[in-house]
């Protein structure tokens, strides 16, 4: 009957979102009446695997194996099937990230459970089971009822909270049965942009669109996001002119993300940009024209030239630091 | 070698969404149907692949769970190149569901590589590409943002937060297609489009299978109560409401 939460590690640390997953896995388990279990897999030691205690691990089960050090998300599925038909628990959660996004849908093929994606909440209801996640990428709503015995969450970023419930410390080994032949992606090299704030993590993201008329003009909004600890983003048009990378496009098409704080500089607030940020907690807009749409999704706004208003904004706040 | 790609039938991104029924089911009146943003990418790429030859893909098939309703993206896709189109004859029901009935056809017709979209832009379930490889018990590529063959071998970039794994890796697999893949989605051609009324559209049956889920309600995200306007001189305020006020800084 438990519940029982992947916690990805990142290089053997955990990251917020592994203390909201936790602090979610906690809620859902006390109103199942049922122990939460945290599963770890790779190697992290003791110290940081006790940090799960704080937010209400019941157990915190730890698969180290040397090979699992690098994420496969057909050996990550496995290890976890393998631990939850052991506890036989009913429920999986997963934080809604790039590994969560691979590794949910193969679980759901091995334990024959059914997938809710990018939930946003606690169930609805419990029986029938119930939960609200987002379709059309943020437009709208839709309440899914999963209707298998088992049954997998993968929760969205920013959507339930860091919950503290401390808990007495209780960690398990545990030693998958791993065939050697699913190891079979060669992995040749592993490249890291340096230093950047990674998009997907941030707090908070400086994001800018065609109203910045060249890429050479970027200057500005780096100086903005780096005086505030802030990721870079852009609008499709700029990561499809090459003006920015790929990775930096949010929106429909592109990254859908749900930062504390989200800047809009030179972006109209077409519909498709908007359905990739509305679920940021606060919204600026920094637009030259005050009939622009991403007015009417903004909590603040500013009409005025970025090239302008973008010095005077970050020598403010590096002044108020 | 042949290349696989699945297609979603979606509302046009700019759709604004709306519901009937009691909130149970969305309002497809005057929705316009495109071909799944990423899955065009997907399609794209497949093609680019099979019309280089320097390396040895050679058929492109695209292949949608859904009714009769989704023809008209599929002849879409054979105008963009798509040698032939499947359709399995189903309301696609829930992830799993498409994703048993795909894996189902490909035990008689198999190819060397599976592509899907990394979500589909409606229930963005993200779910069908990793749910097909392991029916099919295979790799998977995640967040696949580069496809190509250097030496016979096949290369591929996986998209990880902050950076790219290159990867190495021998058919069959999944790779599930996120932006970088191709530089832009083809769109048809006259051409294509006369070409494509010839082309295989084959409909085949779908088979027993039960789904995991369903949707129960919609509902519309509560609009923003209003902008605050701040006056261009006066940033020093923006900072200080950001502080105070919203809490963020
Ligand atoms: C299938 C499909 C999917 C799409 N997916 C996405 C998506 O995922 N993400 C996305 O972003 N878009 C997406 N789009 C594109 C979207 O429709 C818009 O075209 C795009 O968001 C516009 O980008 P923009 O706001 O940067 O540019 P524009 O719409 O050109 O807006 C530029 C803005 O800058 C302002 N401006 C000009 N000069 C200045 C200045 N000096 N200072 C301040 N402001 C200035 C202008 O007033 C204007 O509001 C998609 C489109 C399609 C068809």
């Amino acid at each position: 009957m438990s519940v029982i939460a992947f916690a990805k590690n990142w290089e053997g640390k955990f990251k917020k979102s592994t203390f909201e997953l936790v602090s979610y896995a906690k809620d859902l388990a006390s109103r199942l009446n049922t122990e939460t279990l945290i599963l770890s897999i790779g190697e992290v030691d003791e110290s940081e695997l006790g940090k799960l205690a704080q937010y209400g691990a019941d157990k915190i089960i730890s698969a180290e194996d040397s090979r699992l050090n690098i994420l496969s998300s057909r050996i990550y599925a496995e290890v976890i099937s393998q631990v939850v038909n052991k506890e036989g628990a009913s429920f999986v959660i997963l934080s809604d990230n790039n590994s969560g996004k691979a590794i949910s849908p193969r679980l759901s093929v091995k334990l024959k459970a059914g997938l809710a994606a990018a939930v946003l909440a606690v169930p609805k209801s419990l029986d029938p089971f119930v939960i609200q996640k987002r379709v059309f990428s943020g437009k709208a709503f839709a309440y899914v009822q999963i209707d298998s015995e088992k049954k997998i969450l993968t929760l969205s970023k920013n959507s339930f909270g860091i919950v503290e419930n401390s808990v007495s410390l209780n960690i398990e080994r545990f030693t998958p049965e791993l065939a050697d032949d699913i190891f079979k992606i060669k992995v040749n090299s592993i490249e890291n942009a340096d230093d950047k704030v990674i998009l997907a993590d941030a707090d908070i993201v400086v994001s800018a669109g065609r109203g910045m008329k060249a890429a050479d003009n970027w200057q500005p909004v780096e100086d903005l996001a780096s005086v505030l600890g802030a990721a870079t983003a852009c609008s499709r048009p700029v990561s499809d002119d090459g003006w920015r990378g790929h990775e930096e496009h949010v929106g429909q098409t592109g990254k859908v993300i749900a930062p504390n704080l989200y800047f809009a500089i030179g972006i109209s607030g077409a519909i498709q940009h908007v359905a990739g940020v509305n679920r940021s907690k606060c919204i600026v807009a920094i637009n030259t024209d005050p009939e622009a749409p991403i007015f009417s999704v903004a909590d603040y706004g500013v009409v005025g030239d970025a090239m302008i208003v973008l010095p005077k904004l970050t020598e403010i706040i590096r002044s108020g630091e | 070698m042949k290349i696989l790609v699945c297609i979603s039938n979606v509302p046009d991104t700019t759709t604004k969404v709306k519901f009937t029924d009691n909130n149970k089911q969305i309002d497809y009146a005057g929705v316009q149907w495109i071909i799944n943003p990423w899955d065009e990418l997907a399609l794209t790429r497949a093609i680019e692949l099979k019309e280089d030859s320097s390396n040895s893909f050679n058929e492109v098939c695209v292949i949608n769970v859904g009714l009769s309703n989704c023809d008209a993206t599929l002849r879409k896709a054979l105008a963009i190149g798509a040698d032939k189109a499947i359709r399995i004859d189903a309301e696609p029901l829930d992830a799993y569901f498409v994703a048993g009935q795909i894996a189902d056809y490909l035990k008689n017709n198999p190819f060397d590589i599976v592509l899907s979209g990394i979500e589909s832009s409606d229930y963005n379930g993200s779910s069908v590409g990793g749910m097909l490889s392991e029916f099919m018990d295979c790799p998977a590529i995640s967040s696949m943002t580069k496809l190509d063959v250097e030496n016979e071998n096949i290369i591929i970039h996986r998209a990880i937060p902050g950076g790219k794994q290159i990867l190495e890796l021998k058919p069959p697999f999944v790779g599930i297609v996120q932006k970088g893949i191709t530089n832009e989605p083809r769109i048809p051609a006259m051409r294509g489009i006369m070409m494509a009324r010839k082309k295989p559209l084959d409909v085949v049956p779908a088979i027993e299978l039960e789904s995991l889920s369903h949707i129960v309600e919609f509902e519309l995200p509560v609009a923003k109560v209003s902008c605050k306007m701040i006056d261009v001189d006066q940033l020093e305020e923006l900072v200080d409401l950001l502080k105070s006020e919203a809490k963020v800084l």
